[in-house]
């Protein structure tokens, strides 16, 4: 049990925090925890939380990804286009959305592992590409997305936001069976030590690829939501979310040397920040000082994090965190 | 013994170069299923080049490796795995973020990409159980293992991959006697299986005792290969390095009880990690530290080099008492402490620096010596024979023995008068040994107190004056002059009574 405990108390500890603060958030807001205001909530928090999911598998295996918030921009102007018709064209459309997001990813991926480029430089450079090619599409923004189907995904299930569906069924279905899975765990190996992982026989370049694949088909997701939620194309979404980001997987206990943290630690960061900025809306704090605040939170769930450092009494297991 | 018709591995007219450098020229070497095959050699004689190659680490220049007599391309270490070569490296293949059972899922046969394979978890436990290893708990996180625990689940994680041939390259050098005892059974049982082991040890008495047959490598060639007990040590170091080294361990010269105390510990202790040590350290003496692993031994040298927080009891330095709390008032020259430490990959050297900024590191910041000086590290660099290309070169290029010389030599230049070392001959080759005990030696007679940890009891015997025995967080046994036996140091480990023992 205390294994356990040790293994995951980086995510129960953000877990703990966002039902606090979503305690605090639904009891200070004048309406309520009504449905509508929950939907609002959900539908904010999980467009940041699948682009932390995409940044999270940059970093579970030493990597960032200063793409992100370009690849969101990017499919959502794609999005803006074909999400649109009949059933069948718009099944069409959201396969070629998240085809594209997954095609970027193995773009960064293919450079990082033959071109042999640090992640952090090749996704500045893809990143400047991507959002590029968004521009070329949508100038301003504008297009359209189908309401129905935007109201499907951004509404409710008997009273439960969809978006929470949304983000439970990506743990349950996706992140826990991924887990127990050669790649999942190859994930982890390679972000902790690259040399064990190739000597215990794991293919370094195929999960390298795989993770930024998995990368740019969550920041498709995440641009696809958007567009659900905004129901237009809009190249100039992208910058914001990129840095939040790489804020929501650090709150969420993933650690940016890699190899440790989960996904389901980077959705709940990403809750976390997305909380905080709706309960300040209500709080009568000036808006403009939101940075401020959110700044502070940030760093002082860091140095929650490694208050236990206090703790050690050999000081040479201090550098190994 | 069932020994097979064909070799599982062969090599024919293997060489392998980087860039100039030759590792390995023109060798011929086969092992065969069914044997325990000893791989002896200097470092740099390339048997670590030799297991990479048969590993699937790195491809030969020149030549062919036979896997049960067909020629095949070993091009990553999952080919080399599904062909039945599984091998234990020194550097060892644990993940340490994740927890012992995932490391022993973690590419084990069959899993690919796709499901893992929770089979294999019954069987890892059985092995840690036959190798004292069975309190290792399967959710611990491998980066809060001690080094010997991790070695026990590297041994069990090769052993779940049906290995037909299993390298062993000093997978058991931090292993304390009575495990690698059983450890050894293992061996002999996946031998009587028709698994066929290649072994590496830098222990003499290991490989004596374990080997059927023996290789000796020297400068890159297969030297000879002959039957263990063929050729007694004398002859069989004289092989390795080719000439003959008469003795391994230097004179020893009479004890001085009445020589200076230099370091004095009274009832000293550490929460953690162990208590009410006491010992002194006289000037002029070499002092041993043995025991099984992780008995506080180890904590000991931390503490003494500043690296605990909260240590009880008492410290004197040269008769004055002192409180030692951070590294850089440990080797600061009013206590002039140096500490080698036991992993010298990762506490002892930066691997990417030139050895010349690597030698400057321990002497910056110490009032009235120059750093920047070489002339501060050329005798020792010269009595340790350090080979390298020039000292600009990276440490990693290094062997270990010789990163090992330059770890010694950072300190060394310190001139310091109590000298800590942890372990210092850990996997590492005959004659850099026989130079690091020489040097050691010399170090004593010129009035430094040596304390020396050693997993080697033959060090405790023949190199130490005294020697306290660890069990439990506690010193349970000191031994000096005649009673230092082999027998009376393990009965010691062991915390068993033997006979003409003396409790200190």
């Amino acid at each position: 049990m205390a294994d356990i405990w040790r293994s995951n108390q980086r995510e129960v500890i953000a877990v703990i925090v966002l039902l606090i603060l979503l305690t605090l958030y639904f009891s200070t807001h004048p309406a309520g925890p009504t449905t509508y205001v929950m939907t609002i909530w959900a539908n904010q928090c999980l467009i940041l939380g699948l682009a932390a999911v995409a940044q999270f598998f940059a970093v579970i295996v030493r990597g960032i990804d200063l793409s992100v918030g370009a690849v969101m921009a990017l499919t959502n102007c794609i999005a803006s286009y074909l999400v649109i018709g009949s059933g069948l064209d718009m099944a069409g459309g959201i396969f070629v959305v998240l085809a594209v997001g997954v095609g970027c990813g193995l773009v960064n991926g293919m450079l990082v592992v033959f071109g042999r480029i640090a992640p952090i430089v090749v996704t500045l450079a893809t990143g400047s590409l991507f959002l590029g090619l968004a521009l070329l599409l949508r100038p301003t923004p504008g297009g359209q997305i189908d309401y129905d189907l935007a109201d499907a995904m951004t509404l409710d299930v008997f009273g439960i936001p969809t978006a929470l569906i949304v983000a439970v069924a990506v743990i349950v279905l996706f992140w826990l069976p991924l887990r127990r899975t050669g790649l999942g765990m190859g994930l982890y190996a390679v972000g902790s030590s690259e040399q064990a992982a190739f000597q215990s026989g794991i293919s370094v370049a195929t999960i390298r690829l795989a993770a930024f694949a998995l990368g740019g088909f969550f920041a498709a997701l995440a641009g696809l939501f958007f567009s659900f939620v905004t129901t237009t194309g809009d190249a100039g979404i992208g910058p914001n979310f990129t840095l939040n980001s790489i804020a929501a997987v650090v709150l969420g206990g993933v650690l940016l040397r890699g190899g440790v943290g989960t996904l389901t630690g980077a959705l709940a960061g990403a809750f976390i920040l997305k909380t905080i900025g709706a309960l300040m809306f209500f709080s009568g704090l000036p808006p403009l000082s939101q940075p401020l605040i959110e700044g502070l939170i940030l760093a002082a769930a860091i140095a929650i994090g490694g208050a236990d450092v206090l703790r050690v009494k050999n000081r040479l297991e201090v550098f190994g965190r | 013994m069932v020994i097979s018709s064909t070799p599982v591995v062969s090599l024919v007219g293997v060489s392998k170069f980087y860039g100039a450098t030759k590792a390995l020229t023109d060798v011929d070497f086969a092992c065969f299923g069914g044997e325990i095959h000893a791989i002896l050699g200097e470092n740099g004689a390339g048997k670590s080049t030799l297991i990479k190659l048969i590993a699937g680490v790195i491809q030969p220049s020149e030549g062919k490796i036979e896997v049960d007599g067909q020629a095949c391309k070993l091009a990553s270490p999952a080919m080399a795995v599904s062909r039945g070569l599984v091998c234990m490296f020194q550097e060892l293949s644990l993940v340490a973020d994740l927890s012992v059972r995932e490391n022993i899922m973690l590419g084990a046969p069959g899993t690919g990409l796709g499901w893992l394979n929770s089979a294999v978890i019954p069987r890892a436990k059985a092995i840690l159980e036959q190798i004292d290893g069975g309190a290792i708990r399967m959710n611990r996180r491998v980066a809060d293992l001690s080094l010997a625990e991790r070695q026990q689940v590297e041994i069990a994680k090769a052993l779940t991959r049906k290995p037909r041939l299993l390298i062993l390259d000093e997978s058991t050098s931090a292993l304390n006697a009575s495990v690698v005892e059983k450890v050894f059974a293992l061996i002999r049982k996946e031998r009587a299986q028709g698994v066929g082991v290649l072994f590496i040890s830098h222990r003499f008495h290991e490989i004596e005792a374990l080997a059927d047959r023996v290789s000796i490598f020297r400068n890159g060639q297969h030297v000879e290969t002959f039957d263990n007990g063929a050729y007694d040590y004398g002859a069989i170091i004289s092989k390795m390095v080719g000439q003959r080294i008469d003795d391994i361990f230097p004179d020893k010269p009479p004890m001085n009880l009445q020589a200076e105390e230099i370091l004095k510990l009274e009832s000293y202790g550490w929460s953690n990690g162990f208590n009410n040590v006491s010992m002194v350290l006289r000037k002029g003496q070499i002092t041993g530290l043995g025991g099984l692993d992780g008995q506080g031994q180890g904590d000991v040298l931390l503490g003494l080099f500043g690296l605990l927080k909260n240590t009880s009891g008492k410290v004197s330095i040269a008769g004055h008492s002192a409180h030692i709390k951070h590294p850089k008032r440990a080797k600061s020259p009013a206590l002039s402490i140096a500490l080698v430490p036991q992993d010298r990959k990762t506490e002892g050297l930066v691997l990417e620096q030139s050895i010349a900024r690597n030698l400057e590191l321990a002497a910056l910041g110490v009032p009235g010596i120059d750093a920047a000086d070489p002339s501060i590290y050329q005798p020792f660099l010269d009595a340790l024979e350090l080979k390298c290309d020039s000292l600009e070169q990276p440490i990693s290029q290094l062997s270990g023995g010789n990163q090992q010389k330059v770890a010694l030599t950072k300190w060394l230049a310190l001139g310091p008068r109590c000298l800590l070392l942890a372990d210092p001959t850990r996997g590492i080759d005959v004659k850099t040994k026989t130079q690091i005990y020489a040097l050691l030696r010399r170090l004593a007679d010129s009035g430094v107190a040596v304390l020396l940890l050693s997993t080697d009891f033959e060090e405790l015997i023949h190199l130490c004056d005294e020697t306290h025995i660890f069990y439990n967080a506690q010193v349970v046994s000191h031994l000096t002059g005649s009673e230092v036996t082999a027998e009376n140091i393990i009965a010691a480990s062991l915390n068993i009574k033997a006979a003409g023992e003396a409790h200190g």
